[in-house]
């Protein structure tokens, strides 16, 4: 299985490679990606340099072109195509059958993936992204339990990716305006959940409260591991409760599997996380590497290390497991 | 005993423009290290940065589009559009890329404050820039070079300890 | 001319309920479209079979064109079964709110729901081609996006989101079965506890979101009326009424009238305030403002509710 890696910018890019990624997903500086956040992805030229970095030491490079196009601005989105094609992406990664639709009558040639965005989450969705843009891979929402991989992977021609490590989105991929609700951004819009812009921190006495757009959205205690400050990972109150309505700050960790998803015909993995630091990226990486590798009872002290990394510094196999749900 | 709590003890005492012209002359080098240390800022390069070391009693306050760096008392009014605050290996170990903010910010041991799109631009614009202190700082010459390298190893030795 | 739609029922009424309330739009509400099925829940589905058959015959009797509409979304074997077989088997035009939907239904006339990402027409042309007539536009979509996608010319009747709490998102995750310490599996249905959502708020006690199953709604509702002289100009044809747990006969009556001038937009939003007065309205996402927030056009639109 290939390990697929993470990076925001081309430090992390070389870390990503370094420590033993298969292939390198990144973005550009723009609307254009889901990670659209302030100092972070690749300029054209920084981009050209990566692919480069990386054809020389044999690993790809992904392109991930995974907002909607703005109606009237489609052509940010197309020369953002254009540009990755030309400089030799091994692959774009696409949520928007406009842009799949542009890319395929364009580009024959190059190899497709489909984004979590685009939320094909069941054989028949796949299918029809295989029949109407080819596409060679697509990765999986979260919201799927190994069995249920296993069965799509039976009934569909392309490859399948799915997330391992890092951010665990609770709701649907692609499907979740919580964000813009709140804020008037969205990673479908804008490529950004909860954006910086947005977000506000305030201390009250001795808690922290994470403050988004009008709305409080997690008061912590001294001390008390904290997350993103996204709406599903926020503290409210249901009747006379207050508490976690959708999920606690957690990350996703999946490793444990490593044998079921081999077994279920997964053929990638993939690890969370452009936003983060190279160092995050360095020992996630050389982490999982190492992982992937070593006898499964070996495992779970090696990956213990990553919970300090990880939201509310725990994580979770989400719903990758029945109970989940 | 954290080095930096030792440290503490006498730069309370010491009066503040010499311990800020040190500091400027280490900015300085940096900047001539790292001449695109803050191309990646974009529209925050007119932000004003404070970094409060939490175990000593300055505030380093940093406007990239200068480049100044001035020191401030902790009991000085202090004004800035956003706001790092850590112990100080922690700073620079971050300035290091060498830890994830986000994950330090998580377990709690990294306070921000402000306006997030400025700080994360400029994480990110550090994030990507090698810095490499002991590297840095040995070319600084005159008197002060062995000392601030030292310095930075034995920072940086104790950083990646204390985040174990 | 403006046709109205009534969307599905996003939450979960008992049988009977649901039976009453489409009888008497079926009698009542000047609408063109009914929109029917479960769409948020797979185990929802048989709340509603005893009654489908009568409900569809008194619809189609009033002149009101049914369509069923499909899950949102579907990861078990057995969702994938159900939306071949609706597509199999129904002589009634589909609106889909998935990719597999979308998939299996190529070539056939169908609609598309606010649940499938049309956010230009580059998307619109395509599902066009594959046989939608009809889209309803994501309720995230602002008007600068709605207006566009209009002008270019895509050969669909497009149609936005007018009046309701808007659906804002969907797990695999049950959290109104977690509120009641119950797992999806195992959810006993709580979510029928509450017709109209279950009520979330911050932890400053300020109402923000409301719990329906699976799905994530708003706690404001949707409103766009003082914004249907530009919908229209846009070339808008048709526009979405997603029912409440409130007069859904007296809202139809209310955008009817409003489109038909009948009635100004400013007594046309206070007589909306009357009938369903515990929710504050929003229209920021038509406005590219937070989805939340209600922009007022002039003063006394402010001062409205």
């Amino acid at each position: 299985m290939e390990l697929i890696c993470p990076a925001g910018t081309p430090a992390a890019f070389r870390q990503a490679v370094d420590a033993g990624a298969d292939a390198v997903y990144c973005g550009f500086r723009d609307e254009t990606n889901a990670r659209n956040f302030p100092g972070l992805n690749f300029s054209r030229e920084e981009l050209r340099e990566a692919i480069a970095y990386g054809r020389r030491n044999d690993y790809q490079t992904f392109v991930a072109l995974n907002t909607f196009m703005r109606a009237g601005d489609e052509e940010i989105w197309y020369r953002a195509a254009s540009d990755a094609v030309n400089l030799g992406a091994d692959a774009l990664i696409l949520a928007d059958f406009g842009l799949m639709a542009h890319v395929r009558e364009r580009y024959p040639e190059q190899r497709l993936h489909v984004s979590v965005q685009a939320s094909a989450s069941n054989p028949e969705a796949i299918n029809f992204l295989v029949e109407a843009f080819e596409a060679k891979r697509v990765v999986l929402p979260r919201t799927l339990t190994i069995a249920d991989i296993a069965r799509i992977k039976r009934k569909v021609s392309c490859e399948i990716e799915i997330f391992v490590f890092g951010g665990l989105c609770v709701m649907a991929e692609g499907r979740c305006s919580l964000s813009s609700y709140a804020t008037g951004k969205s990673p479908n819009m804008n490529g950004v959940c909860s954006p910086a812009s947005h977000v506000r921190y305030r201390k009250e006495g001795t808690l922290m409260l994470s403050e988004l757009g009008e709305f409080t959205i997690n008061k912590f205690g001294p001390g008390e591991a904290a997350g993103y400050p996204t709406l599903c990972k926020g503290r409210f109150d249901i009747g006379d409760a207050s508490g976690y309505a959708f999920e606690d700050p957690i990350s996703l960790d999946v490793m444990g599997e490593i044998e079921a998803l081999k077994a279920a015909g997964v053929s990638a993995l993939k690890i969370e996380g452009r936003q983060r630091g190279k160092a995050y990226v360095a020992e996630v990486v050389s982490t999982l590497r190492e992982a992937l590798s070593t006898e499964p009872a070996a495992r779970g002290p090696l990956l213990a290390r990553l919970k300090a990394m990880s939201e509310g510094q725990r994580t979770t196999a989400g719903a990758y497991e029945k109970r989940w749900r | 005993m954290r080095l930096t709590s030792l440290l503490a003890m006498p730069l309370g005492a010491l009066p503040i423009i010499p311990v800020q012209h040190v500091a400027r002359r280490l900015f300085q080098r940096l900047l001539e290290a790292h001449p695109d240390l803050f191309d990646r800022l974009g529209e925050y390069r007119g932000c004003r940065f404070s970094f409060t070391p939490t175990d000593l009693p300055l505030i380093f306050l940093v406007e990239p589009g200068g480049p100044t760096l001035s020191l401030k008392r902790k009991r000085a009014v202090v004004s800035a559009d956003a706001g790092v605050e850590a112990p100080l290996v922690m700073l620079l170990a971050l300035l290091e890329g060498r830890c994830d903010a986000d994950a330090l910010f998580f377990s709690r041991d990294l306070q921000v404050s402000g306006d997030m799109e400025a700080i994360l631009a400029l994480r990110n614009a550090l994030d990507d820039c090698d810095i490499d202190l002991p590297r840095d700082l040995s070319q600084l010459g005159g008197p002060l070079a062995p000392l601030c390298a030292k310095f930075a190893t034995e920072v940086r030795r104790r950083a990646l300890k204390e985040m174990a | 001319m403006t046709d109205l739609t009534m969307g599905p029922i996003y939450y979960l009424w008992d049988g009977p309920k649901w039976r009453d309330f489409y009888l008497r739009i079926a009698d009542e509400a000047p609408v063109d479209r009914v929109v029917l099925g479960e769409t948020v829940c797979s185990k929802r589905q048989h709340f509603i079979e005893p009654h489908l058959v009568e409900v569809v015959e008194r619809l189609e009797r009033a002149g009101k064109t049914v369509v069923f509409s499909s899950l949102a979304l579907v990861t078990l074997e057995r969702e994938s079964r159900i939306i071949r077989d609706l597509i199999d088997n129904s002589d009634h035009q589909i609106e889909v709110n998935d990719l597999s939907a979308i998939g299996l239904i190529k070539g056939r006339r169908h609609l598309i729901g606010p649940l499938v990402n049309v956010y230009n027409s580059a998307t619109a042309r395509l599902l066009a081609q594959r046989g939608a007539e009809r889209i309803c536009l994501p309720p995230e979509l602002p008007f600068t996006s709605v207006s566009q996608i209009a002008a270019d010319g895509t050969p669909v009747t497009l149609e936005v989101f007018g009046f309701g709490r808007i659906p804002l998102a969907i797990s695999a995750r049950c959290a109104h079965a977690r509120s009641k310490g119950k797992t999806k599996d195992n959810c006993q249905f709580v979510c029928g506890e509450e017709p109209d959502g279950l009520s979330l708020k911050t932890l400053e006690r300020q109402s923000f979101l409301v719990l329906n199953g699976v799905q994530t709604m708003s706690h404001t509702c949707q409103a766009l009326l003082l914004e249907l002289e530009e919908i229209r100009n846009a070339g808008i044809r048709s526009l979405r009424l997603s029912p409440q747990d409130c007069d859904m006969v007296g809202v139809a009556k209310i955008f009817r009238e409003a489109l038909d001038g009948l009635i100004d937009p400013q007594s046309a939003l206070h007589q909306l305030g009357a009938i369903y007065p515990m929710v504050p309205f929003s229209n920021g996402f038509h406005h590219a403002k937070e989805g939340a927030a209600w922009i007022a056009r002039a003063k006394s639109a402010a001062s409205a509710r």
